[in-house]
């Protein structure tokens, strides 16, 4: 009975130590524990903002009168906003709001000063791309409160009794592509480009670096085949795998949480397969670099990271400081989610996310090449 | 790749020594592994339906030397054939011929014993490939077992499989590394006994081992210590060329006597061979001077012709003097 309860800590010391010495020799495991707590420390303490400002708008001005311009100069002010562009016709104003080129696109309207000086309660018109509600609704949520306190000193003097009554100015918003603001509209199809990060690159990183931790990689090397058929042949399957599970997503997007499907289905498949591409080629470079499974799963785990929390999946791209957005172009999920979200939501063409087509294949091209030129080496 | 021609050791390799025919023939082959070099010009010729056994300790560099025979690391230096291919250029087609047994077992533990021969079938793309799968589960006995995942196998059974899949595209030249490391007597017996029934047959093998009974079983031996090949031929030529003198004694507390005559010049081994002590020294008077004190009772002594692990155990001596 006693020898159960018998705890030496000698023994105890002993194990203790040499749990130490296999930590420091495994270097990239050493590397990732320290690596991972910094990586958060910068993301969230520095990159993350759910309060996103500064976000691109369109003017669609049609008045020439001095009031037009002060709402728009107070509209810039209250830092939401920032006008980027001007936009003669609604078809062109339109399709920057598809590309995501701009969020928000504000109609002054023809006659708008007289009007408000005849104290006709002119309306003005903002439409903002709404995919993700988290981006728009504090923007939006200003946005009335600005237009009445910036008007108070234009209408002051011979005119201020417009000012007694209830807004001189209607405003009117159109919440675009998710009227709603439905968060599962946004996060649903987004939630596509995630799985397939995690899976694809996890899922090739084990699949090759278990080739070499078992050996069996020099028994397959010893036959007549090439890195590159060993390469794509263990890939294709995996591809099959991501196709599942985008079919999963969509079918649950459908019928679960009735995500509208604007676009066409078959374009996102088609495109999807550049964006597995990319995370392929991410999982084929880990796998050079691992020397086994473990480390595989942990680098994955180190690129899955930045790819959550910078693609604009979690929080508003344009909330980021710009640093934290050129690394996020890098991305190929950033690119990805645009995409799914531009097809589903708002019915993008190949015109449309041609932009964020090609990102994605010269990312794959890179991390492609890098891989491939490891596997070559690491044959020898 | 010559589709027209059959790959046959004759229409390639290059005659030699009255008419024979290598199939391994090369010269200088050099690894480096940064500053170490793993195999130091290392020259072997192997005729065709010859088993080599390829010795050394370990580290020595048998198996680098291998993976360069097939195409698994480049050489940095060295040339000549395999098979009647060059060793540097045509490893593509050395592969297609060749079976290497890895030392560990590579082949996959979570495929069953036929996914296992089916996918190697594949790979060397063999027409009739069911059938050849078939014949080799039949010849090895696995027939009955061929459902189970090769992970549950145990070592004995293992080295089976991973023969029969070396074997499965007919290789005319087999490299083996250390095939019966963990493997039982009669396991050990049965595999020298298929080796031999295929050598008769024409194929060639090099078999690196640490077993003395396994190198006694080799047409002819190599060895190689700290990649550099020490001796080279027939067992009978190595224990010749090593010019070595054995004596045996046995009597009371061996172990007190081993310690005391390894301390003598002209003394290079005395090691215990059950109730026996073998010492053994490569001059021959200067042995016989070292244990004349000892030649009288309790002890008694007599004189043998050396083992082949009295001179593997020298000539790794040896070499450690060398190079270390």
């Amino acid at each position: 009975m006693n020898g159960r309860w018998n705890f030496s800590l000698k023994r105890f010391w002993a194990i203790a130590v040499k749990e130490f010495i296999q930590m420091r020799r495994d270097r990239l495991t050493f590397g990732i524990m320290v690596g991972i707590p910094l990586l958060q420390l910068v993301f969230f303490g520095y990159a993350i903002n759910s309060d996103p400002k500064h976000l691109p708008a369109a003017i669609v001005l049609a008045d020439n009168g001095p009031q037009g311009r002060t709402l728009l100069y107070a509209i810039e002010n209250s830092g939401y906003f920032e006008f980027v562009r001007e936009i003669r016709t609604e078809a062109e104003a339109r399709r920057a709001l598809a590309r995501g080129q701009v969020q928000f696109i504000v109609n002054i309207p023809e006659n708008f000063s007289r009007d408000l000086l005849r104290g006709q309660t002119p309306a003005i018109l903002v439409e903002a791309d709404a995919t993700d509600p988290a981006a728009t609704s504090n923007a939006i949520g200003a946005l009335r409160t600005v237009i009445n306190s910036a008007l108070e000193k234009d209408i002051k003097g011979p005119v201020d009794y417009l000012a007694a009554d209830a807004p001189p100015v209607e405003l009117r918003v159109h919440a675009l592509y998710n009227p709603e603001a439905i968060t599962q509209y946004n996060i649903v199809p987004g939630l596509m480009g995630v799985v397939l990060t995690m899976t694809m690159i996890v899922i090739t990183g084990l699949a090759i670096t278990r080739e070499s931790e078992r050996g069996t990689m020099e028994n397959l090397l010893s036959m007549p085949t090439r890195p590159l058929e060993v390469m794509i042949g263990k890939i294709v399957p995996y591809i099959l795998v991501g196709y599942v599970q985008v079919g999963l997503i969509l079918l649950a997007a459908k019928l679960l949480f009735e995500v509208p499907m604007a676009g066409s289905l078959a374009l996102l498949l088609a495109v999807t397969l550049v964006f597995v591409a990319a995370n392929l080629a991410v999982g084929l470079t880990f796998s050079t670099i691992a020397e086994n499974q473990l480390q595989a799963v942990q680098m994955s785990f180190f690129f899955f990271l930045p790819s959550l929390l910078l693609s604009g999946f979690m929080f508003p791209f344009r909330g980021m400081p710009d640093w934290a957005q050129i690394l996020g172009e890098a991305l190929p999920l950033t690119h990805f989610l645009r995409i799914v979200r531009g097809i589903l939501l708002k019915g993008n063409g190949l015109a449309d996310i041609a932009p964020e087509i090609w990102p994605m294949a010269l990312f794959t091209a890179v991390a492609l090449a890098i891989g491939v030129k490891r596997f070559h080496r690491t044959l020898d | 790749m010559t589709n027209q021609e059959t790959p046959t050791i004759s229409m390639h390799a290059e005659s030699a020594d009255g008419g024979d025919a290598f199939a391994i023939d090369v010269r200088d082959m050099t690894k480096r592994f940064g500053e170490r070099t793993a195999v130091d010009h290392v020259s072997l010729k192997v005729r065709a339906g010859e088993i080599c056994g390829f010795l050394g300790p370990n580290g020595s560099g048998k198996t680098t030397f291998i993976r360069m025979l097939c195409g698994l690391l480049r050489a940095d230096e060295g040339s000549g054939k395999c098979l009647g291919y060059d060793v540097i250029e045509e490893s593509e087609e050395i592969k297609l011929r060749v079976g290497y047994m890895t030392q560990r077992f590579s082949f996959w533990e979570d495929l069953s014993i036929e996914e296992n021969l089916d996918f190697v079938a594949r790979m060397y793309a063999l027409p009739n490939r069911r059938e050849i799968v078939r014949q080799s589960l039949d010849r090895l006995g696995l027939t009955s077992r061929k459902d189970q995942v090769a992970g549950e196998l145990s070592g004995g059974w293992k080295q089976r499989l991973a023969l029969a899949a070396c074997l499965i595209h007919r290789p005319q030249l087999m490299l083996l590394d250390e095939p019966t490391a963990g493997v039982d007597p009669k396991a050990r017996r049965e595999f020298w006994e298929e080796i031999h029934r295929l050598a008769a047959e024409g194929m060639t093998f090099l078999i690196a081992t640490h077993y003395m009974d396994e190198a006694e079983r080799c047409h002819r031996l190599a060895f190689i210590s700290y990649g550099k090949l020490l001796t080279e031929g027939t067992v009978e030529d190595v224990i010749a060329e090593a010019r070595l003198t054995t004596w045996v004694v046995d009597g009371p507390e061996l172990p007190k006597l081993a310690e005391q005559l390894r301390n003598r010049a002209g003394v290079e081994q005395a090691v215990a061979f059950g109730n026996e002590l073998h010492v053994s020294g490569s001059d021959e008077p200067a042995l016989e001077a070292a244990i004349a004190p000892y030649r009288k009772e309790p002890y008694r002594w007599r004189r043998v012709e050396p083992g082949l692990e009295d001179v593997f155990i020298h000539l790794m001596n040896r070499s450690e003097d060398n190079f270390s």
